[in-house]
Formats: structure tokens, sequence, C-alpha cells
């Protein structure tokens, strides 16, 4: 962990001084998915056309006559952005064979939020994926439908209080384990997967280095902290984009040719309880709750952690089975 | 002149796409459309065009591709019918108002429920306010023709909208009719590669689809519609240009035996070539009776309208679909609007006809015709009905 401390000292080195996303933008004090975007951006630099999901982030960054994108960018609806981008792709592609536009390579880049990712983009995005698009989709997931008031998605946590999961008298929140999109990826034989959080900059910059490289789909699960959303204190974003992590709620890891590996390791796991404290979503929680989700937790990593010891690289597994 | 052959309708226009020089097509399929969809990727398979052909997940997947292609600068290309044309509805009108000019064939078919595969037009009209330029055909000739016109009108820089062709499914997509094909060459010279006012590129970094709160949006409708009744100027233009080139004249509304008859049938798509078999038997019958065919249905072709009907007291409409609880078929309520400030005002009489592919035959429009004459007769016209209910 010092190591990854002292590497984000020279973040501001590391990073690309070009910004491609402008200040400005109508994100509230302390997004972590604003952050994340202008991160993101940095790494893919300026040969990047972007489609963007509705959402938050679409609303914060293009309120007409103004916008924040220094990169090509469109948005069209919620659910679509992965067959926009697949568009995208095949546009470039049919225009750059033909000799329309000049002969580069130029990514393109799917981004939404947990629902148009997880929930209403889902089908979208598994098209997307299943058809090969060179093609790079990134979910900024802030764990609700924070742009239309906070109301529960596949990406909420268990025990999260939303507006449409809300705590009361009978209910202690959100009753569903948060959707596994990595390994749902996964099973799409995307090359390169990998899960990010702007409180590790370095570790976010190098996979969507990585991600840009890949000649085929890609996918990053960025983990985006919502002050508003979640009820906590908008100078705690950076530091519970760390706790996340070191709780091993939301592990950093990637997935290279079906081979796994953490790219950040806590070398023990912080009890939950201090990830959820600093949060009113989860103020309403009785410890056999928090008990609860800390073996949830325990359970999700250890199935992780299985997965980097014992999984091979697909690459490795391109031979006859053995006969039984 | 080119030779003529016999092909199916949906095969034809498949042949016609695949000579515009398409850039990305997405199409899923769906009966009837099928055959459109599967042809066009034979045609690709085969490199007889240049296209990405994009085998969606859905018809909102489709629509959101070619979306996405279309922002890039592509020509492009969709196909659909029916539900798929429902499930694209959502992005329908963001098409319209991002001004991509993506051409798309709906093979018309009923809407569920219940089920049903077979043509009418309550597919498209649920569409009507979308911002599409939309037009009908009548047969595999003008389904050809409107085919390749369409990304002409569609990316002219006076226009940049996009346009629905609508082919009646199986009535016409299924059909082996005579056609033939204007040369390749003349094709590329009448509709070169498109030229795209923003690019989706880094060397032009555009921001599309913007979000737009009241301030804006209501300015922004108001273009909307003044851009699409303008674009009728245009799409005169291409088919005087077309007429030129290829010899067939297209009108945004159509007549037949109409000038001196005091009766107008009046049809949209397909069965105007049944409804001319039934006003030459009426003819016969020494009834003053003619037929008016409507092309284009937006933008609303109203002053044409107004004129081929100035002379007539009695309007026959007929509807293949129903606006639930209203004014009976949409066509009929566009006509009536269309005649409300006119000091000519004829009786209007809206039949509902050939839901979910019944049959309507000659003989089912000269009975209309004469019993539409005689309820006038007995000033007992009315608003709209059912025709050929079964008792």
């Amino acid at each position: 962990m010092d190591q990854v401390a002292n590497f984000d000292l020279f973040a501001s080195r590391l990073a690309d001084r070009s910004e491609y996303f402008s200040a400005g933008h109508r994100a509230c004090q302390g997004c972590g998915e604003a952050l994340a975007v202008r991160l993101i951006c940095k790494a893919l630099g300026e040969e990047t056309v972007i489609a963007n999901a509705t959402g938050c982030m679409e609303i914060i960054s293009s309120m007409y006559p103004t916008t924040a994108w220094g990169l090509p960018w469109i948005h069209v609806a919620f659910e679509n952005a992965a067959a926009v981008g697949s568009g995208v792709e095949a546009g470039l592609k049919a225009l750059r064979r033909k000799g329309r536009i000049p002969n580069r390579e130029v990514k393109t880049v799917a981004m939404a939020g947990d629902g148009g990712t997880m929930d209403i983009g889902l089908q979208a995005l598994s098209g997307a994926m299943e058809r090969g698009h060179n093609l790079l989709f990134i979910c900024l997931d802030n764990e609700a439908y924070m742009n239309t008031g906070i109301q529960r998605s596949s990406g909420t946590p268990m025990g999260a209080s939303t507006t449409t999961s809300p705590a009361g008298k009978l209910s202690y929140g959100q009753k569903t384990w948060k959707k596994n999109m990595p390994e749902i990826m996964v099973a799409h034989r995307v090359p390169y997967v990998a899960t990010v959080c702007p409180s590790y900059p370095i570790d976010l910059l190098n996979k969507v280095k990585k991600a840009k490289e890949v000649k085929g789909p890609a996918y990053i699960h960025c983990f985006s902290v919502c002050p508003t959303g979640w009820r906590a204190a908008s100078e705690l974003t950076i530091a519970l984009g760390r706790l996340v992590v070191e709780t091993g709620i939301f592990p950093l890891f990637e997935v290279e040719d079906g081979k796994y590996r953490f790219t950040v390791k806590p070398d023990t796991l912080r009890p939950v309880k201090d990830y959820l404290k600093h949060q009113g979503r989860f103020r309403h929680l009785t410890p056999d709750v928090i008990e609860m989700i800390q073996q949830g937790v325990y359970h999700e990593y250890n199935k992780l952690q299985d997965k980097v010891d014992n999984l091979h690289a697909w690459s490795e597994l391109r031979k006859k089975p053995h006969a039984r | 002149m080119a030779k003529r052959v016999g092909m199916e309708v949906a095969i034809a226009v498949a042949e016609a796409v695949g000579m515009c020089n398409v850039d990305v097509a997405a199409v899923y399929p769906i009966t009837p459309q099928s055959h459109i969809a599967e042809h066009l990727s034979d045609i690709v398979a085969d490199g007889r065009t240049d296209t990405e052909y994009v085998t969606v997940e859905s018809e909102h997947s489709a629509i959101s591709v070619v979306i996405g292609a279309s922002g890039t600068g592509a020509r492009t290309y969709t196909a659909t019918s029916s539900q798929g044309l429902m499930l694209m509805h959502e992005i329908l009108p963001i098409v319209s108002a991002m001004r991509l000019p993506i051409c798309m064939a709906v093979a018309n078919r009923a809407v569920s429920g219940p089920l049903n595969i077979l043509n009418d037009h309550s597919d498209i009209m649920p569409q009507r306010d979308a911002g599409w330029i939309v037009m009908f055909t009548e047969n595999g000739q003008e389904a050809i023709d409107l085919s390749i016109q369409s990304f002409k009108i569609a990316e002219d820089p006076e226009v940049m909208l996009p346009v629905a062709v609508n082919i009646d499914g199986f009535q016409l997509t299924h059909m082996v009719e005579p056609v033939e094909f204007p040369d390749q060459k003349a094709v590329s010279r009448f509709i070169p590669a498109r030229k795209p006012y923003a690019m989706l590129h880094p060397d032009t970094p555009v921001t599309m689809g913007a979000f737009a709160m009241s301030d804006i949006y209501h300015e922004m409708m108001m273009v909307k519609d003044e851009v699409l009744k303008n674009s009728k100027k245009t799409i005169l233009k291409v088919w005087d240009e077309w007429a030129k080139t290829f010899g067939r004249r297209y009108k945004p509304v159509e007549t037949y035996r109409a000038d001196d008859a005091e009766v107008l049938l009046v049809t949209m798509g397909s069965m105007g070539e049944t409804a001319e078999v039934a006003i030459d038997e009426l003819r016969k019958k020494k009834v003053s009776v003619g037929l008016v065919k409507i092309r284009l249905w937006r933008p609303f072709p109203f002053d044409e309208f107004r004129h081929v009907v100035r002379k007539a007291k009695l309007l026959i409409v007929t509807d293949r679909a129903v606006s639930f609880g209203g004014p009976g078929g949409p066509v009929h309520a566009e006509i009536k609007a269309a005649l409300y400030h006119d000091k000519h005002r004829p009786a209007v009489h809206d039949y509902i006809i050939g839901l979910g592919g019944r049959d309507v035959r000659v003989s089912d429009f000269v009975t209309m015709v004469e019993r539409a004459i005689k309820d006038r007769r007995k000033s007992a016209v009315k608003d709209y009905e059912f025709y050929g209910v079964r008792e």
C-alpha cells in the first residue's frame, strides 16, 4: 500500500497535462465521476471519440450551448451508449477504409452510469461486446440512479438506503447484492476487463491506456464516489474510494486474456464498517446487517482470490482436452 | 433502356440499397422485412458493396448504431417493421433532432396485440410526429426508386433529415414484380458519397446531442417543423432530377382519372393499384369517380392535396390504421384538417380497411364507393366506419 501511496505523489507528473474534460461543468462538489472522467480522458488522449449515455455525466457536461468536452462526443439516449459506440466504430472503420477520413487509429469509447450499463443498457452492451467491436466501454458506477434522485439500480450495494429502496421499519434498504458486471464481461470473452477508482489515479491511467491498446472490445468498471447520493461529506470522496478498496468491497483487479490479477492488494482487509460509517445511506444499518455485509464481502473477495490463484490465461488453454 | 426483371420486391429493395454506396447498415430481422435484411447481407458478403453490416441484437440498437455511424459522416441504412419500429420509437425523434440523414425501409405490418404479422399501417402511424420524411410506395419499381432517392433527399444540406420509405408488408415486399434497375454509374452520379455537415472525428471535436432546457428547446422544435416543411422543395427537386435522369416522375399526391370526378377515393400505399381497377369498373357504370394516392405523408402535401380535390363533392378516404377513441383513421383526420379553411369543402367519409392483412379486393372498393355515394344522398355520411367487419 505504501508503494501505491508514494506513486500517487507523482501522479501529476505522470498524467497528461492536456485537459479534454474542462472545468466549469455542473457536477456536484466532490463528484468522483467527474474526476474519473477527467483522468480517463487524459489516458485516452485526443485520438478518441466518446459515445455517452444519458445520465449525470451527460447532463453536467453538455448544457446547450456549452460543452465540457474537448474530444468528439455524442449523446443519444439512456440505454444505447454501447450501440451508438458500435455505430461510431463501424462508421470510422468504413470511412477510413474508403479514404474519406485520415488513415489513423481512432479509439471509440462508450460511457454510461451503473443504470445505463447494468440495468437498461445491459442488452446493448452485451450485443456490442459479443460482436467484438473495437470499443472500450466504461461504466461510471455511483451505485444508484443519481441523476433522477438516488433510486436503486442493480449496482446499488446491499443495505444502502435509496429513494426506491428506503430503510424503514420493515426494511434495511437494498436487499440484493450488487450485480457482478466484470464477470459478465469476462463471460463475453472480452480480452481486457478491469476495475478502477479515481482514488488510485495511476492504476486508473494505466488500465485505461492498456484498454485503449486492445484491438477489440474492452470493459472498465469505474467506482465513482457520489457524496450527494451517498449522503457523505464531499471532502471524503478520495478517502471513500480508498476505503472501498481497502475493505475489499471493490477490489482493483484486471482480467487480461482471461487471467485475473489484483493490481492493488491490501495486506489485510479493513472491516467494512470503516467504509460504511461515513455514509448516510448506511446509517440505519444494525450490527447484524453489517455482519451479513461483512460476510458477503469476504465471500466475494475469496471467490476473486480463487480466480486470481487458479485460473489460467485463455491462451494457455488452446490445446486438446485430456481424455478421461 | 434497362432490362426488366421479375424479382421479389424485398430483394429488389436490398439490390437498390446495394447500389447506393452505403457505408454502414444495421438491420435486425423481422417479418416481413427479413428478406431485405438477408439479401443486403448477401450483397455485402459477396463484396458487391463496401458496407459495414452490423448484426445488431435489437431494432433499438439498429437505429442507435446507424445514429453513431451517421454521426461520423457515414451514409447509413436500416430497415424494420411493426414491433421493431415500435421498439425504435424512442430514438426516432432524436435522429431528426440531430439532423442525421438515416434512410430506413419500413415493411408495414400490424402491431400487436394480438400478434399479427400481416400488412397494415399501424406501425408507421405512431411514428407520425417523429420529424422524419415519410413516403409510401405502391409497387416494386417505386420501392426501388424511392429507396435510392431517399439518400439524396436525406443528405441534401437543405434537408439533413431521416427518411422512411414505406413498403406494404407481404402485399408488396413478398410480391414478385417486373422491375428495372437504373444503371450503376448513373446511380453513383445521382448520389455521390455523403458530404456531412459535421463529423465525429478528433480533427473536428464536436459535441453532438447536447442537453437543452426550456430556454431553447421550444425554438429547436420550431426549427424542426420548419426544416421538415421546407424539405418538400428538395423532394420535388430530386424527383424532377430523377424524372430527367431515369424517366419516371413522382409527385407528392398522385391521381388516376381524377380531373373530372365528383367523387374521389383516397388511398396510401400498395392498395392504389387495386383501387385503380375499381375506378375503371365504376367508370364503366358511369360513376364519376377518380383516385387520389398520397405518396408523401410527411411533410404532408397540403397544397397539392387541396389542388387535386378542388372540384370533388365527396372524398372517400381509406385508412389502414386506427386512432382509437379519436377521429377514426389518421389519414382522414389529416385530410379534414387540410380542408377546414377551404371555401370548397367536400363531404369526407372514412373507411377503415384491411387491418392485420385483411384482403381488400376490387369489389370492396366498388362497394365502398357505391355505399358512400348512397349515404351522401341520404345526408348520412359517417365520420368513419370499419369496412367489412364480419358479423
